[in-house]
């Protein structure tokens, strides 16, 4: 079976970013997302999904790296500073290129 | 202890709970439907009792509303800055807070008048309406200066679009257009189950409020000093204006309540998308563990008294 190489782009932030980041994703030529909301402890405390308030999400990504490597860069450049904000990104497989 | 609400109850057990670390958890999706419950049905009642007297919107009063909205912000950021010595994001932010109101303490003192069969005017949600957006406005002018560099299309957006604004307007254009007769098949789940909803939205409250109240060891003593006095000073301008305003006395007490509250919904996520840099959880804490607790318990009882010895 052939396999495509792609990267995997997770980020874990504050729900009140979600609308905001899927506006960049459309610049950024992200084609397709999953969001889940999340609950977890960093540096910014304990964050409950429980109160959208003060909830979390989880954005996962696969795209090429070359876009990966886009959306980190405006990620970090725009939120990391004041934002609750982790981001990480791993190789995978697919096998439908296109979609991604 | 007589004469304290069994909501208020709800809430301390919702405290208890939270502080003990019970195993005590309201998923999310029941808090956003009880308060949407809620929202709903407060501008319902505004809607309805509207529809049935013809008096209209006294334009005066509601621009008297809005200017109270406008200038509460103002003290709060100078206390904040000078006796508080807090960085202008987080100072601004506070101010945003307290400017703006609460709708779950609005929620409280119109059953607290309800439980008395005391009246108050019927535009009463409006004047929640008219509160909520301007403070935020101020306290962003506060924190970026006039030329500062703030999105303001999407902010209006998220401010005039938000869920309680959209609910409250909603509900009161219906009951409105369907007056008392129409609303009549909806009224007991809106109206008659509305203390019991309440009781609900107050417990997860509670819940939240000791989930807050830890942080405020970190904070210090100014967070707790000041969430009780701006609702007081508050307070003591809104039951002013209210009397000035020639409101009745439980209408005073309710604009009292208004000015003393601080808000917990629209005032954090505005400042989260606009002024990043304000903390959050500062604003927040002082917000949902001390002036909410304060107003609901000791607060709106307090404003009663004001309001009556206002109007002599």
């Amino acid at each position: 079976m052939e396999q495509f190489n792609r990267r995997l782009l997770t980020i874990v932030t504050e729900a009140v970013l979600e609308r905001e980041l899927v506006a960049e994703f459309d610049t950024l030529g992200v084609r397709g997302y999953t969001i889940t909301d999340a609950r977890g402890r960093g540096g910014r405390g304990t964050r409950k999904s429980d109160w959208a308030q003060e909830g979390n999400v989880r954005i996962e990504v696969v795209c090429e790296p070359a876009v990966a490597e886009r959306v980190a860069a405006r990620l970090r450049d725009r939120y990391y500073d004041h934002y609750a904000m982790i981001l990480f990104m791993q190789d995978v497989s697919v096998l439908r290129p296109d979609k991604f | 202890m007589p004469g304290l609400d069994p909501v208020i109850l709800f809430f301390i057990l919702g405290v208890a709970a939270g502080l003990a670390r019970a195993d005590l958890r309201l998923p999310g999706a029941i808090y956003d439907f009880v308060s949407t419950v809620l929202l709903l049905a407060i501008g319902l009642k505004g809607g309805v009792e509207l529809a049935r007297d013809t008096g209209g919107l006294p334009i005066a009063e509601l621009a008297g509303i809005v200017a109270l909205g406008l200038a509460l912000p103002l003290p709060a950021y100078l206390v904040a800055r000078l006796a508080g010595r807090l960085p202008r994001a987080d100072a601004a932010s506070l101010a945003a807070h307290y400017g703006s109101v609460s709708v779950g303490t609005y929620a409280v003192v119109i059953g607290y008048l309800a439980a008395r069969s005391i009246d108050y005017e019927a535009r009463a949600p409006v004047w929640v309406v008219l509160l909520e957006v301007p403070a935020i406005l101020v306290g962003i002018l506060l924190a970026r200066g006039l030329g500062g560099d703030v999105a303001w299309r999407k902010l209006a957006h998220e401010l005039f679009l938000g869920r309680s604004v959209v609910l409250l307007v909603g509900g009161l254009a219906i009951g409105w257009a369907s007056g008392p007769e129409g609303t009549a098949a909806i009224q007991p789940f809106f109206f008659g189950l509305f203390k019991g909803i309440l009781a609900l939205f107050l417990l997860e409250m509670g819940l939240i409020a000791a989930s807050h109240l830890p942080a405020l060891r970190r904070h210090g003593l100014f967070i707790v000093a000041f969430g009780v006095l701006m609702p007081l000073f508050g307070a003591v301008v809104g039951a002013l204006l209210g009397r000035a305003l020639g409101l009745s006395a439980g209408g005073t007490t309710v604009l009292a309540t208004l000015a003393a509250s601080a808000s917990y919904i629209a005032a954090p996520a505005a400042f989260r998308t606009a002024v990043p840099e304000a903390n959050p959880a500062l604003s927040l804490t002082a917000s949902l563990a001390v002036t909410f607790p304060f107003n609901i318990i000791v607060g709106i009882p307090l404003y009663e008294r004001l309001a009556l010895a206002l109007q002599g």
